[in-house]
């Protein structure tokens, strides 16, 4: 403390406040593999229980690879509980969040570099997940490309759902709602193509499914493996993702503003 | 800004022309129906160390978190080096530390990680960032733990991290809320040490609450009381303890005698007689003087007397004496 106020402190700028934010979600995951583990191990058993037990039945309707079809299941099982918004709940509720909010940082940068965090982790965790398939067999129509675009497509459906646990852990700081807020994806996806072709399903379920965003999600994933670049298949996922995550993002940037505006 | 040169028409204590480190106007905030502040007028100059001195849902810490940024005012007008603390909080917030009551920090970083980020948020770069660790880790005292997770911490640890976050981007103003709550009194007297220092050594302006009397006399240039949301005194804390004037005599008793107390106010020696909870108070012009006729007096009574002492007045006896009660006392009720 020789030469003091030499150093002043200054607004940072949104981009390093992102990183700065995403940089310190990063760090934690490696500490807690736990929850990267898991998020592995669940999707793939399951993937491997349904596929010992449904690809003699899938053959049987139409021929097709059963283990590529169920692919993009396992990755969207995998991506969709990755998020840091139990993150979020403990530094509510130790006051941390209070000492940032305290910062000059952009309070925008507070959820998204969260959000970042969680794209990246998304995108690390796709890399297992697809090997086990690729080792077990399953081909990519699209080529290298393709499974790029799977990355890309899964990453954002990721970050598409990820808004509602964020919205959840803003507005009630509380462990067990977050929890709660993933039990939202089950109906999603089982009402939907996810295990059967939607050309297979009947009566209410396949209405339910017809308009069940994803079934176009998992159509768009689907069509990279099996059948090749295909525009349609690939806009109706992106306009499937873009309409979850309007709804979701839009909810948490509500949140937040009711957090601060709660305090500020 | 919402002009604070208009409201500087009135400064109190202040170097005319000097922007106040923080002032408040008529300052309120309610949570539905519980008012926390009731109208706060505050001047704190550049340099000082003011202790917020009040009990327990006094509202000192609400004033703090309006002060920080954290709480909109539901009216009134707040400045925080010169900045509006709504019109311009970002202004405000490169300018201020804090150092909340309970110690906001994430425990699975390590303290190298949670300091180095807090620099990052500060817009300050690697080297800056590099230098002042080097420095407030000097200052704070926290030795090899640094690259320890700060769960690991004890209480005190954490107390001393916090606060070096607090001064990571050299802060104009230091908002400490109850520094040394729930500290030992070792390392009360380290942060009381600490804060002195940052004081002394840097010019800190440093605005700390407690609702620890000897704290408050022990750190604070200026002392404001407040009671129930509302500041009841200000000024150094040995004005405030002259301006009861008188000295006290303790009596601690157990009994009853009702005449007693209209026999000690008839003393010529003595000016106003109270009690409280087994103890009988005696102010005195003189407590030297007074001592041994209200030792007589108390003899020939029906009370059991088991000690009697006198003292000079403390910031306690201020409060007492403008709200009727003692600081812990109404902490208790609230």
């Amino acid at each position: 403390m020789s030469e003091p106020l030499e150093v002043r402190g200054r607004e940072a700028g949104f981009l390093r406040d992102l990183r700065s934010v995403a940089g310190r979600a990063l760090r934690q995951v490696p500490r807690e593999p736990v929850s990267v583990l898991s998020a592995i191990f669940i999707p793939g058993f399951f993937y491997a229980v349904n596929v010992g037990a449904l690809e003699n039945v899938a053959r049987s309707l139409g021929g097709f690879s059963y283990k590529a079809f169920l692919l993009p299941m396992a990755i969207a099982f995998s991506v969709t509980g990755m998020s840091r918004a139990q993150v979020l709940v403990t530094d509510i509720q130790s006051g941390y969040f209070d000492r940032l909010c305290m910062t000059p940082v952009r309070r925008l940068a507070l959820l998204l570099g969260l959000m970042v965090a969680d794209v990246l982790v998304i995108i690390a965790l796709c890399v297992p997940v697809l090997a086990i398939g690729l080792g077990i067999g399953v081909h990519f129509a699209t080529g290298v490309p393709g499974i790029l675009a799977f990355i890309g497509f899964s990453a954002l459906w990721g970050l598409s759902f990820t808004g509602l646990p964020y919205a959840v852990a803003l507005k009630t700081a509380s462990p067990a709602a977050v929890n709660a807020s993933y039990i939202l994806f089950f109906p999603l996806f089982f009402l939907s193509d996810a295990v059967m072709p939607k050309q297979v399903l009947t009566g209410w379920f396949s209405a339910i499914a017809t308009y069940n965003p994803i079934t176009y999600l998992l159509g768009a994933l689907r069509s990279l493996i099996l059948t090749g670049w295909q525009s349609r298949s690939l806009l109706e996922g992106l306009a499937a993702l873009a309409g979850i995550g309007s709804v979701s993002l839009t909810l948490a940037l509500l949140a937040l503003r009711g957090r601060l505006n709660r305090g500020l | 800004m919402t002009g604070l040169v208009e409201h500087l028409e009135t400064p109190r204590g202040a170097d005319v022309g000097r922007v106040p480190a923080v002032r408040t106007s008529e300052l309120v905030r309610h949570f539905a129906k519980t008012v926390a502040l009731a109208g706060i007028d505050l001047h704190v100059d550049q340099g000082e160390i003011y202790g917020f001195l009040g009990p327990n849902g006094a509202g000192k810490s609400t004033l703090i978190r309006v002060l920080c940024t954290l709480l909109r005012p539901n009216s009134g007008h707040a400045w925080v080096a010169g900045h509006d603390v709504v019109q311009e909080p970002h202004e405000v917030r490169v300018r201020i530390g804090v150092a909340l009551q309970e110690a906001a920090l994430d425990d699975r970083q390590s303290g190298r990680e949670l300091l180095t980020l807090q620099g990052r948020l500060y817009g300050l770069r690697p080297g800056e960032i590099r230098g002042r660790l080097d420095d407030v880790l000097d200052l704070v005292d926290i030795g090899g733990a640094i690259d320890r997770r700060i769960g690991t911490y004890s209480g005190g640890m954490k107390r001393r991290l916090d606060l070096a976050a607090a001064l990571v981007h050299q802060p104009e103003v230091l908002f400490l809320d109850e520094p040394t709550t729930g500290l030992d009194p070792q390392s009360r007297e380290r942060v009381w040490a600490e804060v002195k220092k940052l004081n002394r050594e840097l010019g800190i302006t440093i605005f700390l609450t407690t609702q620890y009397l000897e704290e408050a006399d022990a750190l604070a240039d200026r002392v404001g009381i407040i009671s129930r949301g509302r500041i009841v005194a200000d000024g150094p804390p040995e004005v405030l303890k002259r301006s009861l004037r008188n000295d006290l005599i303790v009596a601690e008793v157990s009994g009853e005698d009702p005449g007693v107390l209209d026999r000690l106010r008839q003393l010529d020696v003595v000016e106003t007689v109270s009690r409280e909870k087994g103890k009988i108070f005696v102010s005195s012009p003189s407590a030297p003087v007074a001592l041994s006729p209200v030792a007589i007096e108390l003899d020939k009574s029906m009370l059991q007397v088991h000690s009697l002492t006198s003292r000079s007045p403390s910031l306690d006896d201020v409060f007492r004496k403008l709200t009727g009660n003692h600081i812990e006392a109404e902490g208790s009720e609230t």
